[in-house]
């Protein structure tokens, strides 16, 4: 069979929301996907052992949106930090944005971890071998502090390194469950760290929150071009999903040597990196943060880098992103008050 | 069955994303080609394809000929001129230094190389591919089953970053599909060194253990950075993490990898490398910057062989091929 050229056809992002039935054999390759208005009456659903029960699954939208918009009505703003490519620092600047937040006592502080093949975000937090705890009310998140919640896959694996080897459609209930299940409770930001790519976690987090109101995306990208690439990528998914960007973070632009102080642009930016981008594409820039060795250090012991060292240029850079943020959200006052 | 061109395939693998896959994998294809392999590179990260622009192919696009996909060339078999060393060229009067006058007379002798890729095929670069699982899964086979590859003695695969669909149909489908056991060789797992990226890197490690990858080796990628200003070496991202997973995991550690800001000009701009007078790594002179402009003339994979990394690819390589092809002969 001669394969075709054909633009590559993409998923409908306006489709209605609908529980994806049980299936009795794995989805085949041209599967209109279960939750699809021509589940069980497309052309190439003829054959396909699932037929009957895609064609006789309810067709309403799916009854788990209303509960997770009840769960999520008492979270006052959602953030989510997303990226195209991996590795750039989108669980790095989450947990951040988390501290930097939290470190203001008046304000309550959720993260949610959806990566679920490669969850960074308990390490980081220092909170690794902790688990879920499930009480009548719900599954109770890891509080890290008196007001910073996390929940994350990690939590629930009973070995440390465990591989995560799911497809998208079980990743796709996790999430729901996390949305669903956890006890949030009276929250003034919920932070969302996604994997790299445009693909379902994405596509779920987006659907699941549509109802309860995002307030927008932080991209993250690092200087070099290969990375833009894919945040180009990643801003395209947002408009065509609609989520509104809040702005774009510029992270690990230039690098001070710790033996002469000479600046050296190891990612560089070759085609005028995040700034010139988010000019081109008419988003705000909302800083750029120095690569910086301790930052990595303090997320590999789980501390927080702002409060190991609230001197460095590096942690001046990221204050700066986070009021960025709370002015894009629209939070009243100085966020970080009391700091400077 | 279209794979049954290819000699030996190798995956490359990473749980975290960002510490360099595809950068490993370009740079094993190159070390690859110029020991005279014929190799083949298939990228199979959708959404965020990055082996085109690694290769300066971005403009590319895919011929469609009756039975399937023709990959992207990136240069053919061919012999390039010696390579220029540092002392040889630059100044010509310690010529001697530089030993055999045969070396000079041959050159090299390099494979062909050949890319297949969605950003191939995507009409624009800035398109997002926003696919769920089951259509990555149709395409993962269709990259598979449907790319006419010529002879290949390796075909390696990128992926993205993660234990998903995307792996999962791609084992799934190599292991029905797999002749010979020997013919999917194995898989080298990038890491970074800090231990956030290998706590999840040992996710990966489990992952090839469940299905039965061998695990060729370990690369720790970002390993310390020379400053250029200072040549003194700073780690950005701590050191010797990999090594230290490599043994708790009783696998093959195949060495470090440092930042060279010269590869990442070479990759972004095409810039020729250069270094600053008298950079030795490994006991080889490099060659120095020179005043003037920048040289960006030739093929990518003859501006390879003056990259300070290229030297430790080879070392890589000569590691990795003596490996699958002794079990070849076993």
């Amino acid at each position: 069979m001669a394969p075709s050229l054909e633009e590559p056809v993409q998923v409908d992002l306006n489709a209605p929301l609908k529980a994806a039935p049980k299936l009795v054999a794995p989805e085949p390759e041209h599967c209109p996907g279960p939750e699809s208005e021509q589940a069980g009456v497309a052309d190439n659903c003829a054959g396909c052992p699932n037929q009957k029960i895609c064609a006789a699954a309810p067709k309403g939208p799916d009854p788990d949106i209303p509960v997770i918009t009840e769960r999520l009505a008492s979270v006052r703003h959602k953030i989510l930090v997303l990226s195209g490519k991996g590795g750039v620092g989108k669980s790095t600047f989450s947990t951040m944005l988390s501290h930097a937040f939290a470190s203001n006592p008046s304000l309550t502080v959720g993260l949610m971890d959806t990566d679920i093949c490669g969850p960074s975000i308990p390490k980081m937090m220092g909170v690794e071998e902790e688990t879920i705890h499930v009480s009548a009310e719900g599954w109770e998140p890891v509080w890290v502090s008196e007001n910073l919640g996390v929940m994350s896959v990690q939590f629930m694996l009973p070995g440390r390194d465990d591989a995560v080897i799911w497809r998208g459609a079980k990743k796709n209930g996790l999430i729901k469950k996390f949305l669903m299940e956890v006890r949030w409770g009276d929250m003034d930001v919920l932070v969302v760290d996604t994997p790299p790519g445009t693909s379902d976690e994405h596509l779920s987090v987006n659907s699941f929150l549509k109802s309860s109101g995002v307030n927008g995306a932080v991209l993250v990208s690092t200087p070099q071009e290969v990375s833009l690439l894919d945040v180009r990528k990643e801003i395209d998914f947002c408009r065509k999903a609609k989520i509104p960007i809040l702005g774009i973070v510029e992270n690990m632009s230039g690098f001070v040597c710790p033996g002469c102080k000479h600046e050296s642009q190891i990612f560089r930016a070759s085609t005028g990196g995040a700034k010139r981008l988010a000019a081109d594409e008419k988003i705000p820039f909302l800083g750029a943060v120095p690569l910086d060795p301790r930052i990595g250090m303090a997320c590999d012991f789980g501390e927080s880098f702002l409060d190991a060292y609230p001197e460095s240029p590096a942690c001046k850079a990221i204050r700066h992103v986070v009021r960025r943020v709370a002015e894009e959200i629209g939070m009243q006052g100085d966020v970080l008050e009391g700091e400077e | 069955m279209p794979l049954e061109n290819i000699r030996h395939i190798v995956l490359v693998l990473s749980g975290k994303g960002g510490v360099g896959k595809s950068s490993i994998t370009t740079q094993l294809a190159l070390a690859l080609s110029l020991q005279g392999k014929s190799v083949g590179v298939l990228d199979i990260d959708l959404t965020g394809p990055s082996i085109p622009r690694f290769f300066g192919i971005e403009e590319s696009r895919v011929k469609q000929a009756p039975g399937g996909w023709i990959p992207v060339e990136v240069h053919r078999e061919q012999t390039l001129p010696r390579a220029r060393q540092a002392n040889g060229d630059a100044s010509t009067q310690t010529s001697e230094v530089n030993g055999s006058t045969q070396d000079q007379e041959q050159g090299t002798h390099i494979g062909a190389l050949s890319c297949m890729s969605l950003g191939f095929i995507l009409p624009n670069r800035g398109d997002a591919v926003i696919w769920r699982g089951p259509k990555k899964t149709a395409m993962v086979r269709q990259f598979l089953t449907d790319v006419l590859w010529p002879e290949l003695d390796f075909l390696l695969v990128d992926t993205p970053p993660g234990t998903s669909d995307e792996h999962i149909s791609l084992l799934e489908t190599l292991l029905k599909t797999t002749a010979h056991t020997s013919q999917l060789a194995g898989a080298v797992v990038v890491t970074t060194p800090q231990a956030i990226a290998i706590s999840d890197v040992k996710k990966e490690l489990n992952f090839c253990a469940k299905t039965g990858v061998r695990v060729l080796g370990v690369v720790e990628n970002m390993a310390g950075f020379v400053c250029p200003n200072c040549s003194e070496c700073c780690n950005v991202f701590s050191k010797g993490g990999g090594e230290v997973m490599a043994r708790d995991f009783a696998v093959p550690f195949l060495g470090s990898v440092p930042i060279d800001p010269a590869f990442v000009m070479l990759v972004e701009e095409g810039v020729r490398p250069r270094y600053p007078k008298g950079t030795v790594v490994g006991g080889t002179a490099l060659v120095e910057r020179e005043e003037g402009g920048e040289d960006r003339e030739g093929l990518l994979v003859d501006k390879y062989r003056e990259c300070s990394l290229a030297p430790v690819f080879e070392g890589f390589v000569g590691r990795l091929v003596g490996d699958i092809e002794g079990r070849d002969g076993a």
